[in-house]
């Protein structure tokens, strides 16, 4: 009886969103009178930070500083339709609406501008700070404050534009079965060491190291964050969560949340992260989805490293003492 | 059943309610005065999610009856910033993106608080072993832990 030492390796390739069913966000963009932006969305926040991302999205397409965007995702019976924040699709459906109504909107902006200015409005930029500017003359200029208020006052338009990003249901041939549920894929990489203790069954994973390909960090920090959680949770899954750990028998199942087993803070293994960017084609800004993509190299990692440590192959989560005494046991016995 | 009052501050201003007996001092704080930092995670105990501050010590708000606090000093997070000026802990979690949904930040922050009240300069173990009575279900804790160590470095450094 031994404590022994494995190492696994696994690569996933994981799609953004999903279009069983066609997958649509819509998004609506419209200036106040002193030329702040609203975003109004369905796509909820759930803390991931969708509002956070899409204010940068709208902004860099409106060319005005972040701090002048304001992001509403308060109600989904009112709001543009959203299917919703899953499948790792937030930043990228929202985030695509996003850019198509702030476009709309920025093209309406320089239009009043332009007037004011008495020039083209193909003749205008922004200038990122909450200004328009002639190109090549930039002393002929005006605040987006007061483009807003001509706007709303003066020349009675709506700066404002409607986003809408489908992906339209992909059925499957007839004859092969091919199709393409999902789009955009982003990768990963987990390489994860574990002991395992051939006596207890009981496994520590030392150290996951992880690679994401994730398009463009839209906000590194915050994309960090995600990972670093992720990745803790891809532990999760592989090694603790289930509510029926005897499945389909319910017994010795948690039934409230604080008996769903999750790793605590001194059950954390050493962590890092590796951030590729390889920007995506039809992403916002290069944006692809980290969100639900991050937590799932680390399983088939975790499994492989239990192989690799104790010669059994666990094909059922989560991978419990007691699976991988039963497993050791079998084989014994074979 | 008559009512039963029931006296105490809380971040320093005097409180005074008339509250059910078996009232919870979670379900005082939030529905009966107002301070909405504690949350009701699990009601039972083990999500640290309503942890406050009572003469010093950390407690599980949703197992204290409020009727137990008359005299108390009451700590929570919606006291700790001052004259807008965030607590070094607050900072430090902001920082370090050591809060996603938000929803044991406020718990965490009041055992972290109590950590480096007694033990200002703690090692990780510490850290770890002050904040497991706290769940949290987004940052997989490494960001708090950082979070706290790098609050206990600034104040340290301050108090130098």
């Amino acid at each position: 009886m031994a404590i022994k030492r494995g190492r696994g390796v696994a690569a996933i390739n994981y799609p953004t969103g999903m279009n069983l069913g066609g997958d649509p966000t819509q998004a609506l963009v419209h200036s106040t009178p002193t030329g702040n932006f609203m975003v109004t969305l369905s796509s909820v926040d759930l803390g991931q930070g969708m509002k956070q991302i899409m204010a940068q999205i709208c902004a860099e397409t409106i060319g005005v500083p972040t701090d002048r965007v304001v992001v509403d995702t308060a109600d989904t019976d009112t709001g543009p339709h959203c299917m919703g924040t899953f499948a790792s699709r937030g930043t990228h459906r929202a985030g695509n609406a996003v850019i198509q109504a702030a476009r709309e909107a920025r093209q309406v902006m320089l239009e009043v501008a332009a007037e004011e200015l008495e020039v083209n409005a193909s003749d205008l930029e922004t200038d990122g700070q909450g200004n328009i500017l002639v190109k090549g003359a930039p002393q002929r200029s005006i605040s987006i404050f007061d483009v807003a208020l001509s706007a709303h006052f003066k020349r009675g338009r709506s700066i404002s534009g409607r986003g809408m990003f489908l992906i339209p249901r992909s059925y499957p041939e007839k004859e092969t079965g091919a199709m393409k549920p999902s789009t955009c894929y982003a990768h990963a990489c987990t390489v994860a060491e574990v002991e395992v203790d051939d006596e207890t069954g009981e496994i520590t994973v030392l150290t996951v190291k992880n690679v994401f390909e994730i398009g463009r960090a839209l906000n590194p920090k915050m994309v960090e964050q995600q990972l670093v959680g992720g990745s803790w949770m891809g532990i999760s899954h592989a090694l603790y969560e289930t509510t029926e750990p005897y499945y389909p028998d319910r017994d010795h199942g948690g039934t409230d949340f604080n008996q769903y087993l999750m790793p605590g803070p001194g059950d954390l293994a050493q962590t890092e992260i590796i951030v590729l960017e390889r920007p995506s084609a039809d992403g916002p800004y290069g944006a692809k989805g980290p969100g639900e993509m991050c937590a799932n190299p680390q399983i088939p990692a975790i499994a492989n490293a239990v192989f690799d440590a104790v010669g059994v192959r666990i094909d059922t989560l989560p991978i419990t003492p007691e699976r991988i005494l039963r497993a050791l046991k079998a084989q014994a016995s074979n | 059943m008559a009512k039963i009052p029931v006296q105490f501050t809380l971040n320093g201003a005097e409180k005074a309610e008339f509250i059910d007996s078996g009232t919870t001092l979670l379900h005082a704080l939030r529905d009966k005065i107002g301070d909405t930092s504690p949350k009701g995670g699990c009601h039972q105990g083990t999500c640290g999610a309503c942890s406050v501050i009572i003469d010093g010590e950390l407690r599980l708000s949703c197992l204290t009856l409020a009727e137990t606090c008359n005299g108390a000093a009451i700590t929570t997070t919606s006291g700790l910033s001052q004259g807008g000026v965030l607590h070094p802990l607050q900072r430090a979690f902001l920082d370090a993106f050591a809060t996603q949904c938000g929803f044991c930040t406020p718990g965490m922050i009041m055992a972290a608080k109590v950590l480096l009240d007694h033990t200002p300069d703690p090692s990780r173990d510490e850290v770890v072993e002050a904040l497991s009575g706290n769940i949290c279900r987004c940052t997989g804790y490494e960001p708090i832990i950082q979070a706290v160590l790098t609050a206990a470095r600034s104040n340290s450094q301050n108090a130098a």
